[in-house]
């Protein structure tokens, strides 16, 4: 090469000795710092749950027979029973859990095993959209559609506010999540076991059914269990249309208050610190965080394991 | 020639395939009503909001308008309304509005609320769903003219864009969502300035300099769990760290802000940074694995540094990816309502948010105050509020969608 | 002469965490020859051309022992700019990987960074000249990369090395996604290019090594079930093709090998 200029032949010169570079130093570091501030946030939700939930445990009122052993819940005069928020919490989340897992399956089976690709790009934003919906608009959708339809087929059996609507509803809500979920594990499991139930005579339901699906199994376990969790953590359908006020029942047609709901309630109200009021939600928070974090990390070792199996 | 095996025959087979024949259509059957019954979800749920935002209201005047003036209220215009206000209001409440903005400057519509606001004090006695009004107009009619013998009744649509610029107010008939709006519009703004530098900065840590380590793996595993945990768990952290132990920060008292708690728009909006943190990281860094290894190859051969490598090719080429992660992240943040409870959202305001110090509301609360309330009028107003919101949402996935589809790459 | 040899490799051995990829290479490259590494798939040639100007750094775990030597100094040594080794030793790839940006961009780009206070159009058109590129794309500069043809993408990738002005190229199979014309403009463009900057090439193609190369260095799996490959025999060109020493580099050559 004819470069002729001073500045173009020294460009040619060089020196292999290490450079430091400063801004890159720093550079690095921020990128570091915004990488390890998610450990950060756990921590803090960790330390600021648990601090004020070892406040309300220290309380001399309360003790672990009360708040396991009773099932009245009102911090303010002394009673102390989580059943009465837990039980609302397992009811709406199996309600739910009984409507999306079955459909979610059933869809995500749709999806990735009859579908053409016309009738895919249809019914895939169906579900897109019916996940982008806010859950405070589902919480209208349970109280003011849903729960109308009931009163007119149960009557006064069932009441205004009750947890039969809130599950409902909410497994709807939870429909795209476990279907998207199925629907990865289904496409997962290899071409090659399809086409050799397919090679001895198999229908195609029966290479879904007793082929892809027990394959795919995993995968949709973790579905179910990140489903659950998404469940339990719920709060605006269940504030809006499950009642408000524990009540320790596993009628759905009662009115219930869940421990998201309750967390909602009282918090939305006027609250003074360091009241056992305000550390008894810290200790629901404790808990809903703690049985998500179990239930996800289960969800993700249960993906991963399957991942590794089939690439 | 004789058959004597056991083997089933031809007959059998055929007989036994129509009998499979039949199962497999009748699971194929169950398959698609799932999707259905998810597509009548759907449709059920913005009928029941679209139901719910237009409808006949029944309604009296406490005060007759005959009073104010003779010309039919229809025809007022925008001059009368406001000699008739400045004639009738006391002198107080007249300045008051004078001082907010000058009533000639007013349109006719808003001087038209006042009007009904203040002087003949509308009241509504009941309101019906859009089918209702379709279907049974005449009961209707009937039932208003048998219980409310002075009251009119009007075909009303509550999503007017009156009700967008409007703010807060205590009666359902003149209440907007104006200050709601502007509060989401603050919130998404502070959660987004926050979270996107830092997910965009996390992600890049983790596709480009990360070594593969304990340390690595644990910081991967746990961004995938704080996605999970429940939105309102960031409220309480919010509750916890921003109102209460930041509050001389988040109030602004440090800043010379008095008259404020650390329940301000400030607080919410970090919390909702917190929030969608996480989606933002996990979407950056599928933007990021996108971009080609021969790309940064290329770029590490002619002597680039690695920030030099990110900056001038694996960014820019993953930039679409993230920003449709960032939408993602903002419709999120548009829709969350359970943190913004915890943290504080004031249940009623009707003053503009004006600085990160401010008390706010939003779409989402203003939903679930009016959606909770009893009276039917106000289920009205939420429906108007919901469709709002999704219309925002919508837009804003649609866009999107768009970005996506515009810079894929085909490498 | 004190230049003879542009960079040397003293008893390289390359791992990727505890497997030996390559075993304890000797090798005196002479500068502005053509010096090609050949041998079978999977006996690490490209690992080895990949520690010359330790792009192999990005790999996790990946490490070496031994030294590698340029002017005197080991390449390898702590003291040592990985970024500036890759700015004195450049490296095309198999694939052409332009930027996805314009032409021009492709070649101001590197130079920009390395910190080049010339005349960049100058320095431009001397490196698609010396690319033999420069004909074909005058008029479109501005034009993007990836409208060029495969060839032609490759030649700026070329010309995109040549302009931050290193020492030696590296190419990995540069010409194997090319069809057999762009192929022979490329070898031409090599033996304009040793005049100026030393080159070393891998290549499966054995007949391309035999018209290109001055040197070449034959590589092997070092030993029966082993997976840990080697050069097995280093020396000029006609005489690996004609009188080899070691049996296996005849087997392979005159394709008798596997």
């Amino acid at each position: 090469m004819n470069l002729k200029s001073a500045e173009a032949r020294k460009f040619r010169q060089f020196d292999l000795k290490k450079k430091f570079r400063i801004s890159e130093s720093i550079i690095q570091a921020s990128l570091f710092f915004a990488g390890i501030l998610s450990i950060f946030i756990t921590i803090a939700i960790v330390y600021e749950l648990g601090k004020e939930a070892m406040l309300f445990f220290n309380d001399p009122d309360v003790t672990l027979g009360k708040f396991l052993g009773t099932t009245k819940w009102q911090p303010g005069i002394g009673q102390y029973g989580i059943w009465a928020l837990v039980s609302a919490t397992l009811v709406t989340s199996f309600i739910a859990m009984v409507i999306s897992l079955p459909l979610g399956l059933a869809s995500a089976i749709y999806l990735s095993e009859y579908a053409s690709s016309k009738a895919r790009s249809i019914l895939k934003p169906v579900l897109e959209i019916l996940a982008g919906i806010p859950t405070v608009v589902y919480g209208y959708f349970a109280l003011l559609f849903v729960t109308p339809i009931l009163k007119s087929i149960f009557g006064d059996q069932i009441q205004v506010y009750n947890m039969l609507s809130a599950g409902l509803v909410m497994g709807i809500m939870i429909l795209p999540l476990i279907s998207s979920m199925s629907e990865d594990a289904l496409s997962a499991v290899p071409r090659s076991l399809r086409e050799a139930a397919y090679a001895m005579g198999a229908t195609k339901v029966e290479t879904s059914l007793q082929v892809v699906l027990p394959a795919a199994l995993s995968g949709i376990g973790a579905a179910l269990i990140v489903g659950i969790s998404r469940a339990v953590g719920e709060t605006m359908i269940v504030a809006v249309a499950a009642g408000s006020g524990p009540n320790f029942t596993f009628d759905p047609f009662k009115a219930a208050e869940t421990m998201t709901g309750h967390i909602a309630r009282i918090s939305g109200g006027d609250l003074s610190y360091n009241s056992i009021d305000y550390t008894s939600l810290f200790a629901i928070a404790m808990m809903l965080f703690l049985l998500t974090l179990v239930l996800n990390l289960i969800s993700q070792q249960i993906v991963n394991r399957f991942r590794e199996r089939y690439e | 020639m004789s058959i004597n095996s056991h083997y089933p025959q031809a007959e059998d087979f055929r007989h036994a395939l129509n009998a499979r024949y039949r199962a497999a259509s009748i699971w194929q059957a169950l398959f698609l009503s799932a999707l259905l019954i998810a597509i009548i979800s759907l449709l059920a749920l913005i009928y029941n909001v679209l139901d719910g935002a237009f409808g006949f209201v029944a309604f009296d005047y406490k005060n007759d308008p005959a009073a104010y003036t003779s010309t039919p209220m229809s025809e007022l215009t925008q001059k009368e309304l406001a000699a008739i206000l400045k004639d009738n209001l006391s002198s107080g409440a007249y300045n008051k509005l004078e001082k907010e903005q000058p009533l000639e400057k007013r349109s006719q519509a808003e001087l038209y609320t006042l009007f009904l606001e203040r002087l003949v004090e509308l009241d509504t006695k009941n309101t019906w769903s859009m089918t209702e009004s379709l279907l049974h107009e005449n009961e209707i009619r009937a039932e208003v003219a048998r219980k409310y013998p002075t009251a009119k009744l009007e075909f009303r649509s509550w999503l007017t864009p009156q009700f967008l610029v409007t703010p807060m107010s205590s009666k359902a008939e003149f209440a907007g969502v104006r200050t709601a709006i502007l509060g989401s519009l603050w919130l998404v703004g502070i959660a987004i300035l926050f979270a996107l530098p830092i997910g965009t900065g996390a992600a890049i840590y983790l596709q480009e300099y990360a070594p593969k380590n304990f340390l690595t793996s644990i910081i991967q595993t746990n961004i995938n769990n704080l996605s999970g945990v429940p939105s309102i768990v960031y409220g309480m952290l919010g509750l916890a760290v921003f109102v209460r132990v930041m509050e001389p920060l988040t109030s602004g008292s440090v800043f010379g802000v008095t008259d404020a708690n650390g329940r301000t728009v400030l607080s919410a909006g970090l919390t909702m940074g917190i929030l969608v943190l996480p989606l933002i990281i996990i979407n950056a860094q599928e933007a990021i694995k996108a971009v080609p290894d021969s790309l940064r190859q290329a770029a590490y051969g002619v002597g680039a540094t690695r920030w030099q490598t990110v900056w001038h090719h694996v960014l820019p080429n993953a930039l679409p990816g993230i920003l449709t992660g960032t939408i993602l992240s903002i419709s999120r943040a548009l829709g969350e309502t359970a943190p913004l409870i915890v943290v504080g959202a004031s249940t009623f305001i009707s003053m503009d948010p004006d600085s990160p110090f401010s008390k706010f509301t939003a779409l989402p609360i203003q939903i679930y105050q009016w959606t909770t309330r009893a009276q039917s009028e106000f289920h009205a107003i939420a429906a108007g509020a919901i469709v709002v919101l999704l219309i925002l949402l919508l837009t804003l996935n649609a866009t999107a969608i768009l970005l996506r589809n515009r810079f894929q790459r085909r490498w | 002469m004190e230049n003879k040899y542009a960079i040397e490799a003293n008893a390289l051995s390359i791992y990727y965490g505890s497997f030996m990829a390559v075993n304890n290479v000797d090798m005196l490259i002479e500068a502005q020859k053509i010096t090609a590494i050949i041998g079978p798939s999977g006996c690490g040639k490209s690992t080895l051309l990949r520690a010359f100007n330790r792009m192999n750094d990005f790999v996790p775990g990946c490490h070496v022992t031994g030294e590698l030597l340029m002017q005197g100094k080991n390449l390898y040594s702590k003291d040592i700019d990985p970024v500036e080794v890759r700015r004195k030793i450049g490296m095309v790839f198999q694939k052409p990987n332009p930027f996805p940006k314009s032409i021009y961009e492709n070649i101001a780009w590197g130079a920009r960074i390395n910190g080049f206070k010339g005349n960049m159009d100058e320095l431009v058109e001397q490196s698609l000249l010396g690319a033999a590129l420069w004909d074909e794309v005058k008029d479109k500069l501005q034009d993007s990369a990836y409208a060029l043809s495969g060839g032609q993408q490759q030649r700026l990738c070329i010309a995109r090395t040549i302009a931050i002005q290193p020492e030696i190229i590296l190419m990995d199979e540069p010409a194997s996604a090319l069809d057999p014309i762009s192929t022979l403009r490329i070898e031409e463009l090599m033996q304009e290019l040793k005049k100026n900057y030393t080159i070393i090439i891998v290549t499966h193609n054995m007949q391309q090594a035999a018209r290109v190369s001055d040197y070449t260095a034959m590589m092997m799996l070092d030993k029966e079930g082993s997976r840990s490959g080697t050069v097995i025999e280093f020396s000029e060109t006609k005489r690996i093709f004609t009188n080899p020493k070691d049996k296996r580099t005849e087997d392979y050559v005159t394709g008798r090998f596997g």
